[in-house]
């Protein structure tokens, strides 16, 4: 019994730790790309990426003020959304899919490859650079907290305190945008283009201005994130990451303003619960050893994950927040 | 100053015009010069000249694969031509966008019906309205939009009763049918407050009650002041509705004219006839074909009578 509130414990940290701020950051931004604008971007990764590293070059390499390696870090994403956007956003929206897909692989490389060592530290990835950001908590962030019946470093509090303050920022920002007529143009713009145009709208500006605004934010995610690890490594930015925020969005419901953060909440508790969960049976013997053992729960876990993702799209097609009848009128 | 009159009465704008084409036209607002606009070998549209008049219902009609919708997309800035100019209100429109040429005053539907499904009919009805001001990001986010959008939402709600669509304001527009879609398309398209009204197939797939409420709608733009052009297949709907009607067959302008001018053109009855049967017919192209059915039978029972002779000969 004991044991079964140890994980519960364990999972409820993970509602928000750090890779769920990471994934609500990501997916509040694609949730603006594909859930309100139709923009299928791939690689909402190269965007984390840039803000991570804007941080991390900026600060451990040229020796500059945090805020301006935040600065640096949304203009390079937003330099990047301007490039991404510039050639596909006319082209159908297939397209940007690929284009997104290829930059983020491009950037990852480019950012690990030997050449790069003076300025990214290639596959070492950088270090040292979040002494500013921790200066600033307003706590001691050497001890370990309790919290929620879990063990928090300080660090980690500060950091992901942050995160969701950000987050709560920018879904604000969503609700307040997606009420007013930008919203409703955007939102038009993803049920037809042509109709939009037809109406007078310049839609290529505001698929533009849905890129830039979508990649920004999670660039503020790749920050979060190498600020909270505490080194900026090009591995942790594997577009696979753009594919589990997805994952995150649709289980929470695309096109609502909670949906992204709470699905990356969700997600990640139900990743550690399962987690948690199969090593605490293997351990008391309820599956044998032969059947699975402890070094393989890592891999196992995402797979009764994509199991439980396939079925609740199978029987909630809308994610837990999404409205059915939208799901229904999307097969017309 | 358009009014209900017929094409017939003496007060009506284009009466007396020659039935030419390329006619000049008293008033016109759309002037289209040697439009060609090909896809590989194909020519979809060569249209030497074509004037538009002010205020009036022009029909466009014309065998399947005539160009209309080539046409009215080129009109639009939704295709760009290979050559060739034309321009509204003296205005040169060549290369612009399909949103600039909506934003001067030339606003078009679409043959299949684009209501934008998951949003409510209100919302579809809002977005058609120009020059709002939450419409730019920074404006969004200050409160400073929401007199505007009182304003909008209130002649949204007239026009949805206008079309009879009031009681749907607020649901999915992808729950409408097919005819309160295309209702809805032309409401829309009216919040934009246009000059022209360019309706591709406005009565395509609506049933029969509906389709009297849509001609009401349409000959209402003309009332208001509206230019009207439209793409149709039903002969019945174009010789209700327009004041002049220009044919089109395998990208060119075959014929124009009055309505009544048409039927008893033989380009045109030539153009339905002689290789597209698929069109809708005219009576007087069902009685020129029925007079031939009835010469063919009777060719071929002479035919008949005459085989008995021949067979017992053979024998």
């Amino acid at each position: 019994m004991s044991e079964l509130l140890d994980i519960l414990a364990l999972s409820v940290k993970s509602f928000f730790s750090q890779s769920a701020v990471f994934f609500a950051l990501m997916g509040v931004g694609l949730n603006l790309h594909f859930g309100y604008t139709g923009l299928l971007n791939f690689g909402q990764i190269a965007f984390a990426l840039l803000g991570g590293y804007g941080v991390a070059i900026s600060v451990a390499m040229w020796g500059l003020p945090l805020m301006v390696g935040v600065l640096i870090g949304v203009v390079a994403a937003f330099v990047l959304a301007l490039l991404l956007g510039l050639p596909t956003l006319r082209l159908r929206a297939d397209y940007l899919a690929i284009v997104t897909i290829a930059a983020a692989e491009i950037l990852r490389l480019v950012f690990r490859s030997t050449p790069a060592t003076p300025v990214t530290g290639a596959t070492r990835g950088l270090s040292n650079f979040g002494g500013d950001f921790y200066a600033l908590a307003p706590f001691e962030t050497q001890r370990t907290y309790e919290f929620l019946g879990s063990t928090w470093t300080g660090r980690e509090i500060w950091a992901c305190l942050i995160g969701w303050i950000l987050v709560t920022l920018f879904s604000l920002l969503i609700w307040q945008l997606m009420r007013s007529p930008w919203g409703r143009v955007l939102k038009s713009i993803r049920e037809d283009e042509d109709a939009v145009r037809s109406l007078g709208k310049n839609v290529y500006s505001y698929k533009m201005q849905s890129l830039i605004l979508g990649g920004i934010m999670a660039s503020f995610g790749g920050m979060i994130l190498v600020l909270a690890t505490g080194s900026a490594n090009p591995d942790q930015f594997q577009n696979a990451n753009t594919f589990l925020a997805y994952a995150a969005l649709i289980l929470g419901g695309t096109a609502r303003v909670l949906g992204p953060v709470l699905g990356s909440m969700l997600l990640w508790f139900i990743i550690a619960f399962t987690d948690a969960g199969l090593a605490a049976l293997i351990r008391n013997g309820i599956i044998p050893d032969e059947i699975l053992s402890s070094p393989d729960v890592a891999n196992i876990r995402f797979i009764l994950v994509g199991l439980g993702l396939m079925l609740l799209l199978i029987f909630r097609p809308q994610g837990i927040f999404g409205d059915r009848r939208e799901i229904v009128l999307d097969a017309h | 100053m358009p009014t209900n009159s017929m094409p017939t009465d003496t007060a009506h704008p284009l009466h007396g015009l020659a039935w030419d084409i390329g006619v000049p036209k008293p008033d016109a607002t759309i002037v289209v010069d040697d439009l060609v606009r090909s896809f590989g070998g194909l020519t979809a549209v060569a249209v030497e000249h074509l004037e538009f008049q002010r205020g009036c219902i022009t029909g466009l009609i014309g065998p399947n694969g005539a160009g209309k919708t080539t046409l009215f997309n080129l009109l639009t800035g939704f295709d760009q031509p290979n050559t060739g100019q034309w321009s509204f209100d003296g205005r040169p429109l060549g290369r612009l966008k399909p949103h600039q040429v909506a934003r001067l005053g030339v606003v078009r539907t679409f043959q299949l019906t684009k209501a934008l499904s998951r949003l409510t009919v209100l919302e579809n009805m809002k977005l058609g309205a120009q020059d709002q001001k939450g419409e730019r990001f920074l404006n969004a986010l200050l409160p400073g939009w929401r007199t505007q959008e009182r304003e909008i939402e209130s002649r949204a709600m007239e026009l949805l009763g206008r079309f009879k669509l009031d009681a749907k304001a607020q649901d999915f527009a992808g729950t409408l049918s097919g005819g309160q879609r295309k209702l809805l398309e032309m409401a829309r398209a009216l919040m934009c407050e246009p000059k022209v009204v360019m309706l591709d197939e406005p009565m395509a797939g609506v049933n029969p009650a509906l389709t009297q409420s849509l001609l009401e709608h349409v000959k209402n733009l003309r009332e208001e002041g509206m230019t009207v052009i439209f793409v149709e297949h039903d002969m019945d709907v174009v010789r209700d509705i327009s004041d002049w009607v220009v044919v089109m067959a395998a990208g060119r302008v075959i014929a124009e004219g009055p309505p009544e001018s048409i039927s008893q053109n033989k380009d045109v009855v030539d153009a339905y006839l002689g290789a597209h049967h698929d069109a809708p017919l005219t009576v007087e192209e069902e009685e020129l074909v029925l007079a031939e059915a009835e010469v063919a039978i009777a060719a071929e029972k002479a035919e008949d009578a005459d085989l008995p002779t021949e067979t017992t000969r053979g024998l």
